[in-house]
């Protein structure tokens, strides 16, 4: 009795690895079953929401729709949002706050996204692009709106 | 026909029709030192190249496939890193051992490759005892094995020596047993005789059963020796960083790393000389016409096939099976492998003497 149980035991054993063998061997001889994919050679399309970084969305006219309103500085969790204002004088001679410079450190993102939604003309959104390597530190610090850049006409 | 025989032949006679014979031998000496060197560096450089491809497409991934033609030249590059790299020796570590212990290692499997047939007639010491010499060196290593860990002043360095340590002797057995059943059919300890009695058929074919399962135990035995996974309890990466040459960095790393690859090159070239023929082409029966093809094959060609093949078939153990727990390495081997290869031996012994075998 003893000797069956023994015997049965390396029976399974011996099974068992070899199933195991005959998977991996498979794999070896079947390299269309690859699955991983040559990274910069290959892109693979990301997801619709996958966040990357943050941009201010500009139009065809160097046109934003950032008032200015600091939201999304307050909505940022790690302050990775400074705005900075200044006052445009309208033709009439009216003081009007706007948007001189969005900065953004996207060393301190976490693409949380709460900017995004806290914005309420929705003038920022979430891009795709990911590939954020450079030299310098500094260089991840960004200026998002363009130089020249305005506020779109009836955006308040 | 131009064979690796006849170019040692006419190196030695060249030597002594030139200088004195005692200068012949310590010139020979000499070129068969650098010889091995040169073997080691290229067998470094391809094994684990080898490794790596073989592991990637295992595991349906694509590996090296940047430097050089579909990353042939990527070990060279590791090797060029790894020069450059600081030799650190911490603080606290006993120097001159922890020094000295890669080169133990590097040595022993370096000495393992004397009596090693690689082709006809070209050997570097066919020594009337090869067998128990290749047996008795390499249980050498372990040495070296326990000096790194011990001298490291590191406790995931000292335990990974003592498991290799354990694992070592305790599979020594089975391995020596399992190279005793040739040795029984043969009659020799002699490299060159256990060869040339495979002319009419390798021993696995020659003595079925027991030749069969003295294989499938040989290999086993190997795998644990060698430090390798499913057996890799000296290293293993997810407990002990890397066992023994956790402290190792620089060539030193790489003299470790070059003898565990050198290490299994060696104990396959015993597996492929003891099962599998050495370089004795594949001989059926009474097929003259087949028979007569195959000696057109270059005799080293066929020993590199059967050496490769045998650490293909380690590095497919590798890459399937999971890591044991010491327990259970050690169950294997005192509870079934070492009952196994004893009644095994007995069962050669009978079909030895009864002429059993063809």
């Amino acid at each position: 009795m003893f000797l069956k149980k023994y015997i049965s035991e390396i029976w399974r054993a011996v099974k068992s690895l070899l199933k195991g063998m005959k998977l991996t061997g498979y794999y070896f001889t079947h390299h269309k079953e690859i699955i991983t994919q040559n990274y910069p050679e290959v892109k693979q399309p990301l997801p619709e929401r996958f966040r990357g970084e943050v941009v201010l969305i500009h139009d065809e006219n160097n046109e934003h729709a950032c008032t200015g309103c600091t939201a999304c500085e307050l909505a940022c969790p790690n302050g990775t949002i400074k705005i900075i204002t200044k006052f445009d004088v309208s033709a009439e001679g009216k003081k009007k706050k706007a948007l001189d410079t969005f900065v953004y450190h996207l060393e301190l993102c976490t693409m949380c996204n709460l900017c995004i939604e806290a914005c309420p003309t929705s003038a920022i959104k979430m891009a795709q692009n990911f590939e954020h390597s450079v030299f310098n530190r500094n260089d991840l610090t960004k200026k998002l709106n363009k130089p020249g850049s305005k506020i779109r006409e009836g955006v308040e | 026909m131009l064979s690796l025989e006849t170019i040692t032949n006419n190196v030695h006679d060249w030597l002594n029709s030139h200088v004195s014979n005692t200068w012949a031998t310590i010139i020979e000496m000499v070129i068969v030192g650098l010889l091995v060197i040169g073997l080691f560096a290229i067998l470094g450089l391809i094994l684990v190249l080898m490794e790596r491809k073989v592991s990637a497409f295992m595991q349906i991934r694509v590996g090296p496939n940047r430097v050089g033609f579909k990353g042939s030249l990527q070990t060279l590059a590791d090797t060029l890193k790894l020069v450059l790299k600081e030799g650190l020796t911490p603080k606290g570590a006993d120097k001159f051992l922890f020094n000295l212990a890669p080169y133990i290692v590097m040595c022993a499997a370096m000495l393992i490759l004397a009596p090693i047939a690689f082709a006809n007639n070209f050997q570097i010491w066919d020594i009337n005892i090869g067998v128990l010499y290749i047996s008795s060196i390499s249980s050498i290593s372990v040495i070296g094995i326990l000096m790194a860990g011990w001298a490291s002043n590191n406790k995931y360095s000292l335990l990974g020596a003592m498991r290799s340590g354990a694992q070592i002797v305790s599979y020594e057995l089975s391995a020596g047993f399992s190279v005793l059943c040739i040795v029984i059919l043969t009659g020799s300890l002699k490299i060159s005789d256990i060869i040339n009695a495979q002319q009419n058929g390798w021993f696995i074919f020659k003595g079925h059963i027991p030749a069969i399962i003295s294989f499938i135990i040989f290999i086993i035995a190997v795998t644990a020796e060698t430090n390798r996974a499913p057996f890799d309890l000296a290293e293993a990466e997810s407990e002990l960083t890397a066992g023994f040459h956790t402290e190792y960095s620089g060539m030193k790393f790489a003299l470790f790393f070059l003898a565990e690859y050198v290490n299994i090159f060696v104990v396959c070239a015993i597996g492929a000389i003891l099962f599998f023929g050495g370089w004795m082409p594949l001989h059926i029966g009474n097929w003259h016409g087949f028979n007569h093809i195959m000696d057109y094959i270059p005799s080293s060609l066929w020993f590199m096939l059967k050496v490769f093949g045998l650490i293909f078939l380690i590095m497919w153990f590798r890459w399937t099976f999971p890591r044991l727990r010491v327990d259970q390495l050690l169950n294997l081997e005192w509870k079934y492998l070492l009952p196994l290869s004893l009644v095994n031996l007995l069962l050669m012994t009978i079909v030895a003497i009864m002429g059993w075998y063809f």
